[in-house]
């Protein structure tokens, strides 16, 4: 008997401001507990929020980032909860009148292309943090992160697989930080998805949820829904019903838990915060945002198919990171776009490969666009073989030499295409391998590739491998 | 529409607060007599009235994104009942 997976994810970015959402205290990560914590933040009497600017432009910015309406007018909601981590006993969200409306986001699973429905994204504040390490059976609360401007991005329940999840996950990520409104790091909590899972018959109407809280990694993201579907058609095939829960991921079981929570712990009792007028965003401002927007990764994916004749593939690598694809198309503007192929494939080749194993930033790495450029015109115009190129590649990276022909030249990298330089050691190799010769002559392809590389070896790896195989064959055949 | 004594306790349950047998009947009285007042609110057709959310027909004023605050952690906790490296302590809290 088959089974359909139903997955909506609601995922809160921490937005990059300065100061908190509603108070002037600072946001930086890492201070000593309640440092950053204002009259505001605390709920001390008498105080009143007042609405940070660059929160609502981050969240314009990804209301254009995902095609979505961006509402004129949008309300900020008091949702009630008593917990320490937010002293007021209320958490300030938006509830009826969010301020982005649906969009959306295309997602990859292999060959498969998939449009994600985003329902609504929302301005919120974030809650400090509780410490449960011994205090004499008490609980520490910190509140410098109370306050901190959040988006919560929330989708349809579009997604079929844990796959389909981490895909969107990883795409909301990267268009996050893409356009500069979250820093994505994960480990500090600055980008965490709840999960909220189902799973039916096919056919068969909505079966209830289970919403998995607080996933900090894509590996927990995947392990926790692939744990909680396999949960989930247990319980119903051994014929009980799934109650609707909360539940946590513990990483050191990799199973879910349904967290100890009252029957109403969801009776947020939401309603208009009296302390903050109503938002309003005029076209002029969503026009003054939309002129400061970078170019979109997916425009810019389409851009590298049609203007440098890249794959999907390769463009959707190349894209990955907005340094990533800058660093790509300052080498291509440099090396000429009839080589934008071959920077492609140095690109996420050699240079992916150093800058993912030693952790560095690409924007940052001492290998300029420039630099790679004028190595891949001298392999583009036949001067280094491939062999010889990442030698001159390597030097470079090392910081040896002021540029790729001032390495081919002071190490005599220089790859010979000059028959008459060639054709001497042509007839050397031919005259000392008389026996393979004749095996050539007696119809054994295999011989050729021999004399080939001992020709190439003779020229100790500089001869154009094309120009030896084109002489060779003359001769042999004359 | 009216609530029953099971609903005000209920109430006061989410709002943390602590309410006797005989509170909790003056109480649903007392809420029962606001809630006919809204009903009676309720009979006013409001087809084609766009919802009001706040009272004064204002737009909500924004602040430039700066930090402006100092720490005052040290005056804050004075008056706290109770701390510990910085940390406000409070009575053990379970999820």
């Amino acid at each position: 008997m088959t089974w359909e997976v139903v997955i909506g994810l609601e995922t809160h970015a921490q937005l990059q401001t300065k100061s908190k959402i509603f108070s002037g205290a600072s946001v930086a990560f890492g201070a000593e507990p309640n440092r950053q914590a204002c009259a505001v933040d605390i709920a001390l009497p008498g105080v009143l929020p007042v609405l940070n600017r660059e929160a609502v432009v981050c969240a314009i910015r990804f209301g254009l980032a995902v095609g979505a309406e961006i509402a004129p007018r949008s309300i900020f909601a008091r949702k009630n909860y008593f917990y320490p981590d937010l002293p007021k006993g209320y958490q300030i969200s938006q509830f009826e009148t969010p301020v982005v409306l649906g969009g959306g986001l295309t997602i990859h699973v292999g060959e498969h292309e998939k449009f994600v429905h985003l329902t609504r994204a929302h301005l919120e504040e974030d809650a400090g943090k509780s410490l449960h390490e011994d205090f004499h059976g008490k609980t520490g609360i910190d509140l410098n992160r109370a306050g901190t401007p959040l988006l919560e991005i929330v989708t349809e329940p579009d997604m079929c697989s844990s796959a389909e999840a981490v895909a969107y996950a990883k795409a909301l990520h990267s268009l996050v930080t893409w356009i500069g409104i979250c820093d994505g790091n994960m480990q500090e909590g600055s980008f965490r998805c709840d999960a909220n899972v189902s799973v039916r018959r096919p056919g068969a109407p909505l079966g209830t949820r289970r919403e998995i809280k607080n996933l900090n990694s894509f590996r927990f993201l995947q392990q926790a829904i692939d744990y909680e579907i396999q949960w989930q058609i247990n319980e119903i095939e051994e014929g009980r019903k799934i109650q609707q829960a909360t539940v946590l991921f513990d990483p050191d079981t990799g199973e879910t838990r349904s967290m100890r929570s009252k029957e109403d712990a969801h009776d947020y009792r939401y309603f208009p915060d009296p302390d903050l007028l109503p938002l309003e965003i005029r076209p002029e401002w969503i026009a003054e945002v939309k002129a400061g927007m970078p170019e979109l990764p997916q425009a810019l994916q389409h851009r590298f198919q049609s203007a440098y004749g890249l794959s999907a593939y390769d463009s959707a690598t190349l894209a990955a990171t907005r340094d990533t694809a800058s660093y790509y198309e300052n080498t291509v503007l440099a090396a000429g776009s009839a080589n934008a192929k071959l920077c492609a494939n140095w690109v996420m080749g050699e240079v992916s490969a150093r800058v993912n194993r030693d952790g560095l930033d690409i924007a940052a790495i001492p290998l300029a666009p420039p630099l790679l450029a004028g190595m891949v015109q001298r392999v583009a115009d036949g001067t280094l073989s491939s062999k010889l190129a990442k030698e001159v590649f390597e030097a470079l990276w090392n910081g040896e030499g002021k540029d790729a022909d001032a390495i081919i030249e002071a190490r005599g990298l220089k790859q010979v295409s000059d028959a008459s330089a060639i054709e001497p050691l042509i007839d050397e190799v031919l005259a000392a391998n008389q026996k393979s010769v004749e095996e050539f002559r007696a119809g054994k392809d295999k011989a050729f590739n021999a004399l080939v590389g001992q020709i190439m070896k003779a020229s100790k790896g500089k001869a154009n491998p094309q120009q030896v195989n084109d002489l060779l064959r003359k001769k042999l055949s004359g | 529409m009216s609530l029953s004594l099971d609903d005000v306790s209920r109430i006061a349950r989410l709002a943390r607060i602590e309410i006797s047998p005989a509170e909790a009947e003056r109480t649903r009285d007392q809420l029962n007599g606001i809630l006919s007042f809204v009903e009676q609110l309720q009979a006013v057709n409001t087809d084609g009235i766009a919802p009001l959310a706040h009272a004064v027909d204002v737009v909500q004023r924004l602040r430039p994104d700066a930090v402006t605050e100092s720490d005052h952690r040290a005056a804050f906790q004075a008056i706290a009942p109770e701390t510990e490296a910085g940390l406000y302590l409070v009575p053990k809290v379970i999820e």
